[in-house]
């Protein structure tokens, strides 16, 4: 047999979530790290499976997405050190996340100084999952500087700037982003955070996204007029919904009550530990949005390790069980869930389907990124990152580009 | 022919399903002599393939050595739309079994030269040496493949236009729209699907009982193309209850009869698949008369 021959594996007997339905009496097919259309596959080409996966009943999803996450396994992405500290900290946190069903991620960078962005962004390129590295980069998402002082949150108060000087301002902090946009320049970064109550940043909106860039609002005490104008120049997502903003209130309900808005409701970041946010307040915004929810971990470097002290940016935060505080005032500092605790915790919290529960982590964050024909899907043309779940929403199998990862023999 | 009586749709399927596994396994097929089989779509098979996938799942059953010749096929329907036939033969048997994808044949409705397309159609059967089993369905008009009323008994493979009949009843598949309906099939002719070495049907459902009548009780007929299978020396039709509402008791009350007289009298150990008895042993009791009038359903 010729070895350049493409492998094609089969896989039987799952129950495929695609098209909002579980669908039990259905194949899929594998070729070079792809899915590909299997009946297609049989009539055009001809090619018999090298391999055949017998998935035994269990449910198969698309791998998990997590767009916030600063760090994990000791890693704190906004730290840094040298240059191999970098690159060393991306491997092993991409390599620790498949265990969790995350196939892939952005790297989350809190509000930093721009020595920062500039020695790290170049580091966080998009990378393709593979079974050697890990999990799939997909880009940098930088949370702040951008923020409103007031909703500072965990970050370092002293990095936290304005943007009198509109695009100018962004292009200058993160480094990368030159005028115009060119193609290529910015593709390190993926996702921000910003507040629009921040000089400088409503009228920026437009201009970012040109670049590729997509924009969340968050850190933020915008009115909801305020919020409803970002939205209006494209910003279409919020993150970590209920932290780190004006609470709800009747007369202005700020960026939560962009749940209610008769513009383009936009998707939220939600961080389900049951810490951060009630478990009701997630069934309110679940309730009120379902198709927007995106489960994030919001996990800081601490995730992964025993309980402990431990780094967020410059801040000392300390880990205690499943919290992690700020020690100087006791704020929270982020998570150290992980993503397919995620997900068991928003199908309990909320009484949501298993299919709502899995699209959270995997179809809306690829929608909000604009890459749902490659991620978060099961389609053909998708990258073969696949989960293989119990009804539980256990992770049993892990794929990366079509490769299994070893549960049972992961290397933190 | 051959007349198989069951009580509904499972039990045909049940019991087509299981005549092919052993048609199949008592010619032991290899891969110089495939057992070639011919297969229809529609709704009157699905539960036959079902049967399949499930040998093939127990390890009963395996389709490597298995070459299939599909009846029909759209034209002009793009071939992974999910009403093609393609999509049909993928989604309710291919994608679950072992069959290789050379020894697979549909109908190309998309062909450049459909004449030609047909013409090699045919030749690719001969090339195999015929088929040795055609499974066929048939439509309440007793159409088998695309051969509506009025075909040609002798017809070969070609382009066929649809009755208006047919049109309407498969809309249901076309969100309920007459002009998504394709209005051309290639498929297979009467002559096609006579020339097989057996020709084995489904006839399920009490909307097909006259079209079961006309085909076994009275003559052959293009206007009720599968009454062809009159002239064909080894043909067997399976069919259930409600199918035989317009027969007459007599046609009914003799093929029941048959089974009775091969379980009671002959032995199964006697009579061969296809019905052939090779042996009647001296019988200890003579059958009475009692046992005609009594005769009960097979399972």
């Amino acid at each position: 047999m010729p070895s350049q021959a493409p492998r094609l594996k089969k896989i039987i007997n799952g129950r495929l979530i695609r098209d909002h339905k579980i669908i039990d009496n259905d194949v899929l097919y594998i070729c070079n790290g792809k899915i590909i259309n299997p009946q297609d596959c049989f009539f055009s080409s001809g090619k018999l499976p090298n391999e055949i996966i017998d998935a035994e009943g269990l449910l198969i999803a698309p791998g998990f997405i997590d767009i916030q996450i600063n760090g994990a396994f000791g890693v704190d992405f906004s730290e840094w050190h040298e240059e191999d500290h970098i690159k060393n900290g991306l491997d092993k946190v991409s390599k620790g996340l498949l265990k969790y069903g995350c196939t892939s991620f952005l790297p989350t960078l809190i509000s930093s100084k721009p020595e920062i962005y500039h020695k790290v962004l170049p580091f966080i390129k998009p990378r393709k999952g593979n079974i050697n590295q890990g999990a799939e980069i997909l880009g940098a998402h930088l949370e702040g500087p951008f923020i409103a002082s007031s909703q500072y949150g965990a970050h370092d108060v002293m990095n936290i700037r304005t943007a009198p000087n509109g695009f100018d301002d962004f292009v200058k902090v993160y480094g990368l982003l030159h005028s115009g946009g060119r193609k290529g320049e910015n593709q390190n970064v993926k996702l921000i955070t910003v507040a629009p109550d921040v000089e400088g940043v409503l009228n920026s909106i437009e201009q970012l996204i040109k670049t590729g860039i997509t924009v969340s609002i968050g850190h933020s005490s915008a009115t909801v007029a305020r919020a409803e104008e970002a939205i209006k120049k494209g910003a279409n997502c919020i993150t970590h919904l209920f932290n780190a903003m004006q609470q709800f209130h009747h007369r202005d309900p700020g960026i939560i009550g962009l749940l209610g808005t008769n513009y383009p409701r936009p998707y939220y970041g939600i961080i389900c530990d049951g810490i951060h946010v009630h478990p009701n307040s997630i069934k309110i915004a679940y309730d009120s949005h379902p198709r927007g929810a995106i489960l994030v971990t919001d996990a800081m470097a601490a995730m992964g390790l025993p309980p402990g002290d431990y780094t967020l940016g410059d801040v000392p935060v300390r880990k205690s069980g499943k919290k992690v505080e700020v020690i100087e005032n006791g704020k929270l500092a982020g998570s150290v869930i992980t993503m397919d605790e995620c997900v068991r915790n928003f199908k309990k919290f909320t009484g949501c389907s298993i299919i709502e529960a899995i699209e959270a982590a995997t179809l809306h964050p690829a929608e909000l990124l604009g890459i749902e024909n490659v991620k978060g899907t099961l389609y053909p043309g998708a990258d073969a990152d696949l989960v293989f779940l119990d009804d539980d929403l256990k992770i049993v199998k892990c794929f990366v580009a079509g490769d299994e990862f070893c549960l049972n023999n992961n290397n933190n | 022919m051959r007349l198989i009586i069951r009580k509904d749709y499972d039990a045909v399927s049940d019991h087509m399903a299981n005549y092919i596994k052993n048609r199949i396994l008592e010619f032991n097929p290899t891969l110089d002599k495939p057992f070639v089989l011919g297969l229809p779509t529609g709704s009157s098979p699905v539960g036959v393939y079902k049967n399949f996938v499930k040998y093939y799942q127990n390890g009963e059953l395996s389709f490597k050595n298995v070459v299939t010749f599909n009846m029909d096929e759209y034209v002009g329907l793009p071939r992974d739309h999910p009403e093609s036939y393609h999509s049909f033969m993928w989604h309710n048997l291919f994608k679950f079994i072992d069959i290789l994808p050379k020894n697979v044949h549909i109908l190309d409705g998309n062909a450049e030269n459909l004449e030609e397309e047909c013409k090699n159609f045919e030749e690719k059967m001969k090339s195999y040496g015929g088929v040795e089993l055609f499974l066929g369905g048939i439509g309440p008009d007793g159409h088998i493949a695309f051969n509506e009323p009025g075909s040609s008994l002798a017809s070969r493979t070609r382009a066929k236009t649809l009755a208006y009949d047919t049109i309407l009843a498969n809309s249901r598949f076309f969100d309920n729209n007459i002009n998504k309906v394709p209005r051309m099939a290639l498929t297979v002719g009467v002559g096609t699907v006579m020339d097989a070495r057996e020709v084995a049907v489904i006839i399920t459902g009490a909307h097909k009982a006259p079209a079961l009548a006309k085909c076994i009780e009275e003559g052959v007929n293009h206007m009720w193309t599968v009454s062809a299978i009159q002239l064909h020396p080894n043909a067997l039709i399976v069919c259930d209850e409600d199918a035989t509402l317009e027969l007459h008791v007599k046609t009914v009350k003799y093929f029941k009869s048959i089974e009775l007289v091969i379980d009671d009298l002959v032995g199964a150990e006697n009579v061969g698949l296809q019905g052939n008895v090779k042996r009647y042993p001296t019988p200890e009791v003579t059958p009475t008369r009692e046992a005609f009038y009594n005769l009960p359903f097979k399972k």
